[in-house]
This record gives structure tokens, C-alpha cells and sequence, in this order.
């Protein structure tokens, strides 16, 4: 069986980023298209006909309360939901115009052009060098050049760089749990995914380390289409450039996160931005 | 209404007094294994502590000595109460009385080694300085004080003489070399000579088993053959007759000594292996005795029927025969570890699997032996024999006991632990880090074998260690499958190609029950019960450590995020 990997876009390198984001003319409004898309766990619904199209390097944000269904949204853009059993769903999921569940899609091929960072940070126990490149590791790319540059770009990417480059080849137990998260976020980036998926990337650090991963959440964007599920309002208005609010597996409201948070057109979203309920 | 204080509360804590228990419950537990350990060590080690030697002068008239002598001696071994009290002659009982056991030796004398003596016999004791004790090649130790040394060329030189001692310590040390010259030549070179006629033998049957018409090169290589067995057969001749010589060269030189009851006899000092003389002893000369005596016992072969000499071969035995079974059992238990718990669909079936392999664990060890003696033994080691050794048959290579079925069989019992341990430890690896390898794109095997196996490998190797410990000390199996009372030659050697795995071997734990229960002479093997068993306790404390520290090496490498 031959297997269908998704068409590349031409991205712009990360040293071209600054200068073609100023006027990038051909990115893609609907880069993810999710239509349709019922999930279920078992005999649960847990997702109810979602229709939305995410925008290429974007910052998009999932917003609702626990249980609504958005880390489960956001676990079936790569499919990591397959490793549940007894899962089912209807409806499609596009990336680029390509549906994720066709069946001449290696599962694998996908995860490897999307990234995802989660919510507690998940260093293997490897040393530092060896997290970021292990993408390239088990997809066989073993040049040490290669892996050296792609060490010293990914950690830079994450703001990481200055802080570990005298000791890459220690544990990565030994960071602070906000680094750890960094580091996790340089692995995911390694491999120079399309899409970024982060998974409450900051519920578990302190109001300094999560400011850092927000400030490079702005600079990830340049490159990369961003989605970010968070319990924090105030986070999600700060770093998304569209919002979503989901409530009960249902999609509330979709739209540019000024909105979302200063003029709602629903009545629950209005409730749950202000922090009357949730 | 008294005011009660918020802080002086009489409401007692609920459960208090279970903490006292639990505590007694580990306390139970603990004062019994240091009181095993305890009661091991000291039985084991105390052996090889020199004991003064007492010379007993008995009551006038006694008649408890030996040959109605009315001294003798020993090293006291015990001092008890007499179990039975005696009765004077109106039938009211007499005081307690004590009594002693001695070891007193000169088991050629006496046809025993020990001997009790009633406390009440005794006159008068002593420790005379020049009384020896000596370790002989036959009958175990001799208790004695030297008289005089007859020499190879006539001439005599008495105890009293200064120079006796240099001139004994050298016969000694100079039997000892001429014994390990014998020894090279009979087991080395003979042994190397009767290798080859074997292979001759079986090469020739090989020519003869053909049939029909010889070829004239099948000629040429009998007669050859013939040639070739003659040329052996001379150096055999030649050896043996060196082997003879140096034999009689032990016994030209002779010690005269008196027992302690003062019978005369004479040795060979080719028959001394190593000798003290016990009540010259400093501390220090003792520690130095203590330890050559240990080191004797821990590198020496053993002799007359296991209970004189070392267990070398039975400590090398037991550390062959467990490595051998790590080895095989490692792989098994973690590949089918890592399907069980991995790839297989958790359901019915799985869970009846996995409580058929937990069940195997408590499967009493005599039914792995008797399936290793049938599947393995006759079965498997039949076949190699039709095989691969069908020359030498009937007598069997393969198809009898040996240390490769032994470890097989162990490993088999022990599979399950490893496997328990396994899926523990696999199941531990938490899920986000799974998810974060399957994130980056790798396949649920790379995820396995690159995050998954690297982090359980401590608990994998938990588990190899619980295996090791409960094979290294398994007997009763082992009986089955290849273990035996004394093995010519050790599995591993420098004769190609190096490792006998078919050959059958000593074992520790065998080697104490053959001592407890198949010795001749109960009280001589007693000693080396608890020496042996100490050794046996030493050699699996070892062979843990050694895995403990690969695998705190390892948890150090991989230690897993407490956040």
C-alpha cells in the first residue's frame, strides 16, 4: 500500500520569517477545516457536529469549561485520540485541504508535520540534546550536523538556548518545570511541523515561565499555525488572534479574540468571558 | 461549667495504638532475619577459627579415654548439660553435670572424629605448646605432638631440634608442588592424551560405520590411526611412569608422631597438606590462619566425599549456571512482557494469560524439574544426540543432565517473575510521555524500544534480580536436570571451545544437602553445612548487589520526573 503524505506548503524559513510575515499574501484562511465533526467515546458524545476553519499562522485559542470537549478537539487534529479504544467519529477533519482520516494517510506522516506540546511537560529521559532531536532520531535522520544545527535552532526558537547550551547532554530532569516545558516545546519544532497544538502549555507554571511561553507563542506564530487550548482568559486574549468558545462538546462562538472578549454575541459566551460561570 | 482548654483535648486520636503493631510486625520480621544471618555467620565463619587444642588428664581408674589411656585431647567443640541426669544409687537424681564434645582427630586411630567426655572424668588440663594439628590428604585433621622426622637419607632430626620446623614447613610446601605436579600431569596432559584417542575412536567408527568397500585414503587414515595410538599410548606410558615417580617421592620422607594418648605413628609428609601448631597462637597468627583456611575453602576442590577441602567447583558451578540463567531468561520474559502488556488487546484472554502466568510462578520447582528432565533432558537433548552426536552414542552428550538444561529449566520457573516485574514496570511509564514520543511522529514500536524499555529497564532488572535469587537457591529441580555430588570438571575451562554447557555440575545449594543428609560422618560435615550455607547466602547477596548497582546506575540515568 503506498501512503498519501499531505502536499507541502512553501513555508518561509525560519531567518526569512521577519521579513515575509509582514506581507505574506497567500496564507490560507481555512488551513484547518474541521466540519461537521461529531466524536464520541463509547456510547458518549462528547463533540456535536463542530464546524470551523482555522487560519494559517494564526494563534487560535480554545476557550470553555472543563469537559467541553476542546482538548478533545484538539487531540483529534493529530489523531492522538486513535490510541483510545472504543473511540468513533463523524465528519472530517481538513489540513490543507486534505481529510486526516483518509485511510492512504500514514498516522504517522501526520504527527510529523504537527506538533504538540501538552499540558504537563513530558521530557524523555534522555538528555536535553537528545529530546530535541528525537523527531529526527526516529524518522532515521542521524547527521550530526543536521542534528547539532537543529539542536541550537529549535532550543533558540524556544527561548531556551541561553539557558542549556553548557549542558545539553545532561538530564532534561534537571530543568525547572518551565524550562521542561520549553524544552518540550523545542522538541516539537524540531522537526519543522506545520501546525502547532498546545494542550494548556501553561497550567502547571508559575506566572514568570508562563509570560516567557507567551512571549514565544508570539514569536512561534511567525512560522507556524497555532492552536492553544487554556483554561485563562486573560491568557487566551492575550496571545490568540481568534477564539473559541465551546460549552458542552457544542461550539459556542467562533471569532477574532477581541471580539470574543470585548463585544460577544452570545449570551453564554458574555457569561463565560466575564467569569460569571465556568 | 469548667472552661476547657481549646489545646488539652481529650478526644484521643482514633488508631493510635495499630501504629505499636505495625511497628511489632516489622520488628518480628526484622529480629529473624538478623538472627538468621546471625546464626549463619558465625556457624559458617567460626570453622575456620584455630581452636586451642587441651590436653585431658583423666580421673585414676577412668575408663571414658581413648584405648584406656588416661590422657587425652581435642579442640573443645560444644560444652553442654547432659540431657539425661544421672541417678545415684538410692534412685534420688545427682547434680547436673557437664559434659564436652572434642574434636580429637586421628580419625586413622580412632575411627571417629569427635567424642564426648563427661566433665566429671576430668583430673586435669592443659595446654601443651608443641602439639600440632595438621591437615592430611586422608581421614581428616591430626591432633599431635611430634617426635621426630625420618629423612630420605637416613638421617633423623628430633622435635627438639631448631631447625625441625624450617625442615617440616619445606617437605610440606615441597609435597604440595610435587601434588600439583601429579595433579598437572594426570588431569592436564593424561586427560589432554585421552581426548584425543576418543576423537580417534569415534573418527574411526565413523570410517567403519560407512560400509562397504574401504576407500585406500579410509585405509591410509586407519593406519594412520594406528600409528597415531601407538605414539599416545608410549606417552602415555611415559607419564604415568613420571605420575608414579613422583608418587614415591612423597613418601620418602616420613614424620613420627605421638597422639595425644601417646600411641606412636608415622606419615608420609607427602600426605600433609598444611599444618599449626594451636596453642602458639597470637591473635594475629590466628587471623592469619583464619583467613588462609577461608581462602583454602572458598579455591580448593573437595575431598573425601565432599566433606574436607574447598567447594570451588561448587560456587563456580552455582555463579555458571545462574548467569546462564539470566541470560535466557531476560529476553523471554520481556518480550513476552512487553507483548502482554503493549500490543496484545486487553480482554478475557489477556487477563486469563496473565493470571495463567502469575499461577506459573507458585508451581511447586520439582514439577519444572521433572518437565526439564522430559521435555528438555530426553527430548531435546535426545535429538541433538541423534543429531549432531550420534558417534558417541549410547552414552549420551546432550541427552542427559547438564548445565545448559539446568539454567533452561530455571529459567522457565522464573520467567514469570521477570515478566510480573516487567509489565509493572512498563505500565509505569506514563502515558504523556508515550503520547510525547508518538507526538514527535515516532511508531508505537520506535516509542518501545527508545523511551518505553529504557525507562522500566530498574523495574526489568528488580525483576531479574527476584529470578536470580529464587534460582540460585532452588535445589530440588536441579537434582533432575544435571546438578551432581562431585563433578570431575567445571563447565567453563581453557579446553576448546571453552564452555561445556552439556556438562553436569556442582551446586551450592545441592552441595549442603548432600553434606547434611549423604555425609558418612555427620559431625565432620556439620562445619561445612553452615560454611557452605554461608557462602551459598554470600553468592546470591553478590550476585543482587552486582544487579542492584547496575540498576541504581540506571535509575540514575533514567530517573523519571517527579513534577
Amino acid at each position: 500500500m503506498s501512503t498519501a503524505t499531505l502536499p507541502s506548503t512553501s513555508r518561509p524559513t525560519m531567518t526569512q520569517t521577519t521579513t515575509a510575515s509582514a506581507g505574506a499574501p497567500a496564507l490560507n484562511p481555512a488551513y484547518i477545516q474541521i466540519k461537521d465533526f461529531s466524536f464520541y467515546y463509547g456510547a458518549a458524545k462528547v463533540l456535536h457536529g463542530l464546524s470551523l476553519d482555522i487560519p494559517e499562522q494564526q494563534v487560535t485559542a480554545f476557550i470553555g469549561p472543563s469537559g467541553c470537549g476542546k482538548s478533545t478537539l484538539l487531540r483529534n487534529l493529530n489523531r492522538m485520540n486513535d490510541l483510545v479504544d472504543g473511540i468513533r467519529h463523524e465528519g472530517d477533519i481538513l489540513v490543507n485541504g486534505h481529510s486526516i482520516y483518509d485511510p492512504l494517510i500514514e498516522v504517522i506522516a501526520l504527527r510529523k508535520r504537527i506538533g504538540m506540546v501538552f499540558q504537563k511537560s513530558n521530557p524523555f529521559p534522555k538528555s536535553i540534546y537528545e529530546n530535541v532531536v528525537y523527531s529526527l532520531r526516529v524518522a532515521g535522520r542521524n547527521g550530526k550536523a543536521e542534528l547539532d544545527e537543529v539542536v541550537e535552532r529549535s532550543l533558540k526558537g524556544a527561548a531556551l538556548w541561553d539557558e542549556v547550551k553548557d549542558r545539553l547532554h545532561e538530564s532534561a530532569f534537571g530543568l525547572s518545570g518551565g524550562q521542561m516545558q520549553r524544552l518540550c516545546i523545542a522538541r516539537a519544532i524540531a522537526n519543522r511541523p506545520e501546525i502547532l497544538l498546545m494542550d494548556e502549555p501553561c497550567s502547571a507554571l508559575d506566572p514568570i515561565a508562563t509570560a516567557k511561553v507567551e512571549e514565544l507563542i508570539h514569536e512561534l506564530k511567525k512560522e507556524f499555525t497555532i492552536v492553544i487550548v487554556t483554561h485563562n482568559m486573560q491568557q487566551a486574549a492575550r496571545v490568540s488572534d481568534r477564539t473559541a468558545f465551546f460549552y458542552l462538546g457544542k461550539l459556542i462562538e467562533y471569532d477574532v479574540t477581541t471580539n470574543i472578549f470585548q463585544n460577544p454575541a452570545n449570551a453564554q459566551t458574555e457569561a463565560y468571558v466575564s467569569g460569571r460561570f465556568g | 461549667m469548667p472552661k476547657r482548654d481549646f489545646l488539652s483535648s481529650d478526644v484521643k486520636p482514633a488508631g493510635e495504638s495499630w501504629v505499636w503493631v505495625t511497628s511489632m510486625g516489622l520488628g518480628v520480621g526484622l529480629t529473624m532475619i538478623v538472627f538468621l544471618l546471625g546464626m549463619i555467620l558465625w556457624n559458617g565463619l567460626e570453622v575456620f577459627w584455630p581452636k586451642p587444642v587441651v590436653q585431658l588428664e583423666l580421673r585414676p581408674g577412668s575408663t571414658a579415654g581413648l584405648n584406656n589411656a588416661p590422657v587425652f585431647g581435642g579442640e573443645i567443640v560444644k560444652s553442654q548439660v547432659k540431657a539425661v541426669q544421672a541417678l545415684a544409687a538410692d534412685g534420688s537424681p545427682l547434680p547436673p553435670q557437664r559434659e564436652y564434645q572434642l574434636f580429637v582427630g586421628n580419625k586413622d586411630v580412632y575411627g571417629f572424629g569427635y567424642k564426648f567426655i563427661d566433665e566429671a572424668e576430668i583430673a586435669a588440663r592443659s595446654r601443651p605448646a608443641d602439639v600440632i594439628v595438621a591437615e592430611r590428604l586422608e581421614y581428616g585433621n591430626a591432633i599431635f605432638r611430634p617426635r621426630e622426622l625420618r629423612l630420605a637419607d637416613g638421617s633423623v632430626l628430633p622435635a627438639s631440634a631448631p631447625a625441625f620446623d624450617d625442615v617440616l614447613a619445606g617437605l610440606v610446601r615441597q609435597g604440595n608442588e610435587r601434588r600439583a605436579a601429579i595433579r598437572r600431569i594426570e588431569r592436564d596432559q593424561i586427560g589432554g592424551i585421552n581426548r584425543q584417542l576418543e576423537k580417534i575412536r569415534l573418527e574411526r567408527r565413523a570410517i567403519e560405520g560407512r560400509g562397504g568397500e574401504m576407500s585406500p585414503a579410509d585405509q591410509r587414515r586407519l593406519a594412520d590411526f594406528e600409528t597415531t595410538v601407538k605414539e599416545l599410548q608410549a606417552g602415555y606410558e611415559q607419564l604415568a611412569a613420571r605420575a608414579r615417580e613422583l608418587r614415591q617421592l612423597q613418601s620418602v620422607n616420613r614424620i613420627v608422631y605421638a597422639t595425644m594418648d601417646g600411641a606412636e605413628r608415622t606419615l608420609p609428609t607427602g600426605d600433609l597438606i598444611d599444618y599449626y601448631r594451636p596453642n602458639q597462637l597470637t591473635i594475629l597468627s590466628k587471623a592469619a590462619i583464619f583467613a588462609h583456611r577461608f581462602w583454602k575453602f572458598l579455591s580448593d576442590e573437595p575431598r573425601e566425599a565432599n566433606t574436607e577441602g574447598g567447594i570451588f567447583p561448587a560456587i563456580f558451578g552455582t555463579f555458571v549456571m545462574t548467569l546462564l540463567m539470566s541470560v535466557a531468561v531476560t529476553p523471554f520474559g520481556v518480550l513476552a512482557a512487553i507483548y502482554l502488556r503493549e500490543y496484545a488487546k486487553q480482554g478475557p484472554f489477556v487477563r486469563a494469560v496473565r493470571i495463567a502466568v502469575n499461577n506459573l510462578a507458585g508451581v511447586p520447582s520439582i514439577v519444572f524439574g521433572v518437565f526439564g528432565l522430559g521435555f528438555f533432558v530426553y527430548v531435546v537433548g535426545g535429538t541433538i544426540d541423534q543429531l549432531f552426536y550420534s558417534l558417541s552414542l549410547p552414552t549420551p552428550t546432550f541427552g542427559t543432565g547438564g548445565v545448559l538444561w539446568a539454567s533452561l529449566t530455571l529459567a522457565l520457573m522464573t520467567v514469570p517473575v521477570v515478566i510480573v516485574a516487567t509489565e509493572e514496570s512498563l505500565s509505569a511509564v506514563s502515558r504523556g510521555t508515550r503520547e510525547g514520543s508518538l507526538a514527535c511522529g515516532a511508531s508505537k514500536w520506535q516509542t518501545i524500544q527508545r523511551i518505553v524499555l529504557p525507562a522500566s529497564l530498574p523495574g526489568i532488572l528488580t525483576g531479574l534480580i527476584l529470578a536470580m535469587a529464587r534460582g540460585a537457591g532452588e535445589v530440588a529441580p536441579l537434582m533432575l536436570v544435571g546438578v551432581v555430588k562431585l563433578a570431575p570438571t567445571l563447565p567453563l575451562d581453557s579446553i576448546y571451545p571453552f564452555f561445556h554447557l552439556e556438562r553436569k555440575f556442582m551446586h551450592l545449594g545441592f552441595h549442603i544437602y548432600d553434606l547434611g543428609f549423604q555425609s558418612p560422618d555427620s559431625e565432620a560435615a556439620k562445619p561445612m553445612v553452615f560454611a557452605t550455607t554461608f557462602l551459598l547466602i554470600l553468592l546470591v547477596v553478590c550476585l543482587n548487589l552486582g544487579a542492584i548497582l547496575i540498576r541504581n546506575h540506571l535509575r540514575k540515568k533514567y530517573k523519571t520526573s517527579t513534577f
